[in-house]
């Protein structure tokens, strides 16, 4: 491993970002990106397992018998989302209410296992940071950005707060989840279309 | 065999460490959450019921035990007296079962107020009973004592239009809140006793 640790941040940003260029982890990019409040909420959320489980899964690399390396793996998420889960209802509790099953549901999104297993099992404990930190701020960032466009045409707000005048009709379409959809494979394509050369 | 045991002592400490830091956690949290639940799940609801009390019916609650479960019960204080309960109590509606919370004088044993906390009802129809205030209205002044029922069974309550079965669940309710009220009156006297 010859790249630097800010490339390892870095290509979180923008190269490997998680829903668009991996196109992992989507259950949730689907789901919680009706509002923005939502997304970020569910970012940090992300970020937090994601840091937290890649730091010691990475400390514990050298223990860990390969033949149950994902056993392992999966004990150590499972710790991190549950006391995300504890923390958030202790101190967000509507923002909880919103989430709801999808923090417990963050233990089975790809993209914390797919860290541990291609990541952090090899590299050492500050490179796994940063791949972490990387790819958790770039998976926040697309679910705002999808949760932008969603909140704004489907209910007229940003982040709770009016954008149109009173005359605009929402467009409900958006915030359903076939509208998710759509708005991923539309986001999909212009992230494509901008990575070919 | 030196392989296996090391996968073996990996994954139960492992295990072990994790179960008992998250054991730790929700000890810690436990209180926290209760508090959080009730502000956000049954507070509105309490409140409501309680509009005009001059203390913090979610502060001021005891709890007593009923079988083998405990039950909250929230204190409501008007004029510096606490004279009003209010507490939980469940029925069976249409997509299963829901809470409601059921204020109560204990002095002339009226029912200040209701409203339905959780349910899972058809939206437009059965959840009605959460969000019209006339349905909930009509409970108030009523004493708490009888059994409840909806008019076409010859009772008192009058059902919300094509949610008959929510409404009935609703009367249920009330019904066994009544038996709780009734069995309980003298603790809940000598406890209100004590937040004079």
């Amino acid at each position: 491993m010859a790249k630097s640790v800010t490339q390892e941040f870095t290509k979180g940003l923008w190269a490997e970002i998680p829903p668009f260029r991996l196109v992992l982890g989507l259950c949730p990019v689907l789901a919680v990106t009706k509002t923005v409040e939502n997304a970020i909420g569910m970012g940090v959320a992300v970020i937090f397992v994601l840091v937290g489980s890649n730091v010691l899964v990475s400390m514990l690399r050298k223990i860990i018998p390969s033949k149950v390396r994902i056993a392992c793996f999966i004990i150590v998420v499972a710790t991190f989302v549950t006391v995300v889960e504890l923390l958030m209802q202790a101190y967000t509790y509507p923002l909880f209410l919103k989430l709801g099953i999808f923090i417990p549901l963050i233990v089975v999104n790809c993209i914390l296992l797919g860290r541990a297993e291609a990541f952090a099992y090899k590299n050492g404990i500050i490179p796994s940071f940063a791949d972490g930190l990387g790819l958790g701020i770039g998976f926040t960032m697309s679910l705002t950005a999808l949760a932008a466009i969603r909140e704004v045409l489907g209910s007229g707000t940003f982040y709770g707060t009016q954008v149109f005048g009173p005359s605009f009709q929402p467009f409900n379409f958006m915030v359903e989840a076939p509208g998710a959809f759509v708005c991923l494979g539309l986001m999909l394509c212009v992230m494509n279309t901008i990575g070919k050369k | 065999m030196r392989e296996m045991l090391k996968m073996i002592i990996v994954l139960t400490v492992l295990c072990s460490f994790s179960g008992g830091l998250l054991a730790a956690l929700r000890n810690e949290t436990m209180e926290k959450i209760e508090n959080q639940q009730l502000e956000f799940v049954k507070g509105p609801a309490i409140r409501n019921i309680l509009k005009g009390s001059s203390n913090d019916p979610i502060a001021d609650r005891f709890k007593i035990k009923v079988g083998e479960t405990e039950k909250s019960f929230f204190v409501g204080k008007f004029d510096g007296k606490a004279e009003a309960v209010v507490f939980e109590s469940t029925g069976k509606g249409f997509g299963g079962d829901f809470g409601i919370m059921l204020g109560v004088n204990v002095t002339d044993d009226k029912i200040i107020g209701i409203g339905v906390t959780t349910h899972s009802e058809t939206p437009g129809i059965g959840s009605r009973a959460q969000t019209d205030p006339r349905f909930a209205a009509q409970f108030k002044g009523l004493l708490l004592a009888d059994d409840f029922k909806v008019k076409s069974e010859g009772g008192q309550v009058d059902a919300i239009s094509g949610a008959t079965v929510t409404s009935k669940g609703v009367a249920g309710a009330v019904t066994d809140a009544a038996k709780i009220y009734t069995s309980l009156k003298p603790q809940l006297a000598e406890k209100l006793m004590g937040f004079k």
